[in-house]
């Protein structure tokens, strides 16, 4: 199922933005999710405040020589698998 | 030839051997380090640092009870200053509601809670103490907490018929995790094997109810599940491979590549207090011994899976064919797999009569 575009979602409890060695990490149960360009501009969006919609449409700005509609697809992917890996909650 | 060497990722700290509980596959050496000898506040806050530096990113607080350490909402802290993720796995026994509040305080992340069983005399028989209802107690109180949550039930042929209610017990909780760990036979657990082994039908069941859940469940709560590797056709990659991800520091000090590594004859370990972290991971002989490839015997040595097992676990290696650089005798291309297989066969003839009689554990100790 992918996630609504109205629903917000933000780090689930023990899930985490971290660093080490200049590497931005998120860090969640027994495991660790190294980030990078897009990756880390979604991560530090799920704040439970922006929308999916909202971090769409900051996505394709940031990176707007993509097709937007691949951007948007992509971002739907991440937010999947970060829901899959239990590292998201959706608040609605 | 030399080898790559990878950063840790993981720190296992093994705070103390001190534990309430007396499980009877206890991960924990045969011979326990008493109360005396355990590290110092300040060489652990060393070591968080220096494990940091050298690019870990979580530490694993685990003992014995890590609660038994009357340091452990500084060490907790300590270690978050540090920069790491900061994981306690506790019986929860030594727990109160504010010294559970303390702890998140201080920058605990993530607590996994151990349960022997789902029900209070079978959790209560393998634990050889009253535990469980305190365990739930625990579970109450941690939905206050805005941390990660896991339930760790470690699973046996005495519990394996409870996974329903063991998932119940997550379900009306606050966790996110749930770990289905069956026991692996080193220590405490080899000596018990016999009456924590499980039947192929009991595993084969297991298997697919996990997988049911798994698909329920998704995006609520993780499952995770660690098969008895003895009926496993090829073995785990123990450690994410010797020397490439983890390191284990015994409460007295001792770098370890793994729980198990001290029974591996001829091996010797640099101890914290004498040497820096980096320096034990890049050049110490445990470490070194069997880091890379130039260690495999056949038929790991041309095999084409040694890059995603690494030749399985050199404990069990060790325990089960008496040389530590053997292909793990559970995979089925090792030449001692017949061993393997007669002791699963011995395992499915048993009357399951037997299964109904309280065996006579071997219960692990309280040092000191």
């Amino acid at each position: 199922m992918p996630p609504e575009l109205s629903s917000r979602p933000r780090l689930a409890p023990g899930c985490r933005l971290g660093e080490n060695n200049q590497q931005r990490v998120l860090l969640m149960p027994e495991r660790a999710l190294r980030l990078n360009g897009p990756s880390l501009e979604i991560v530090e969006r799920c704040d439970g405040k922006h929308t999916v919609q909202q971090i769409i449409l900051d996505l394709q700005k940031i990176y707007s020589k993509a097709e937007p509609h691949k951007v948007g697809q992509d971002i739907l992917g991440y937010l999947a698998l970060l829901q899959k890996e239990r590292a998201l909650d959706f608040e609605l | 030839m030399p080898h790559e060497i990878s950063n840790p990722l993981a720190l296992i700290a093994e705070l103390t051997h001190r534990c309430p509980l007396h499980c009877v596959y206890c991960s924990n050496p045969l011979e326990l380090q008493a109360r005396t000898n355990e590290l110092s506040t300040e060489i652990w806050t060393r070591v968080f640092q220096e494990a940091a530096t050298v690019g870990v990113l979580q530490a694993d607080f685990t003992g014995g009870e890590p609660l038994a350490r009357p340091d452990i909402v500084e060490l907790v802290r300590a270690a978050r200053c540090a920069g790491l993720y900061v994981n306690l796995i506790t019986s929860g026994l030594p727990l109160d509601e504010s010294k559970l509040a303390a702890l998140v305080s201080a920058g605990l992340d993530h607590i996994q809670l151990s349960f022997q069983g789902a029900r209070e005399e079978t959790a209560n028989e393998i634990s050889g103490t009253k535990s469980h209802a305190q365990k739930l107690r625990v579970l109450d109180w941690l939905s206050q907490h805005r941390i990660a949550v896991t339930l760790n039930f470690v699973i046996h042929r005495r519990n394996m018929d409870q996974l329903e209610e063991m998932l119940a017990i997550a379900e009306s909780s606050c966790a996110t995790r749930i770990e289905f760990a069956n026991v692996q036979y080193y220590g405490w657990a080899f000596a018990n094997r016999e009456n924590l082994l499980p039947t192929r039908a009991h595993l084969d069941h297991s298997l697919a109810f996990i997988k049911h859940e798994q698909e329920r469940l998704q995006g609520k709560i993780r499952i995770e599940y660690v098969v008895p590797d003895y009926y496993a056709k090829y073995p785990k990659p123990c450690m994410g491979g010797w020397g490439r991800k983890l390191m284990l520091i015994t409460p007295s000090g001792d770098a370890l590549p793994c729980h198990a590594a001290q029974i591996i004859p001829g091996l010797s370990f640099e101890n914290v207090k004498d040497r820096g972290l980096r320096e034990i991971w890049e050049h110490s002989d445990a470490f070194q011994k069997f880091r890379g490839e130039d260690w495999m015997q056949e038929p790991c040595k041309t095999c084409d899976r040694r890059e995603q097992d690494f030749g399985g676990c050199r404990c069990q290696a060790r325990l089960l064919s008496g040389d530590a650089a053997a292909t793990d005798p559970v995979c089925s291309l090792a030449p001692l797999r017949p061993k393997v297989d007669a002791i699963l066969a011995g395992m499915n003839t048993t009357p399951p009569v037997q299964l109904f009689a309280i065996p006579a554990w071997l219960y692990r100790p309280n040092p000191i």
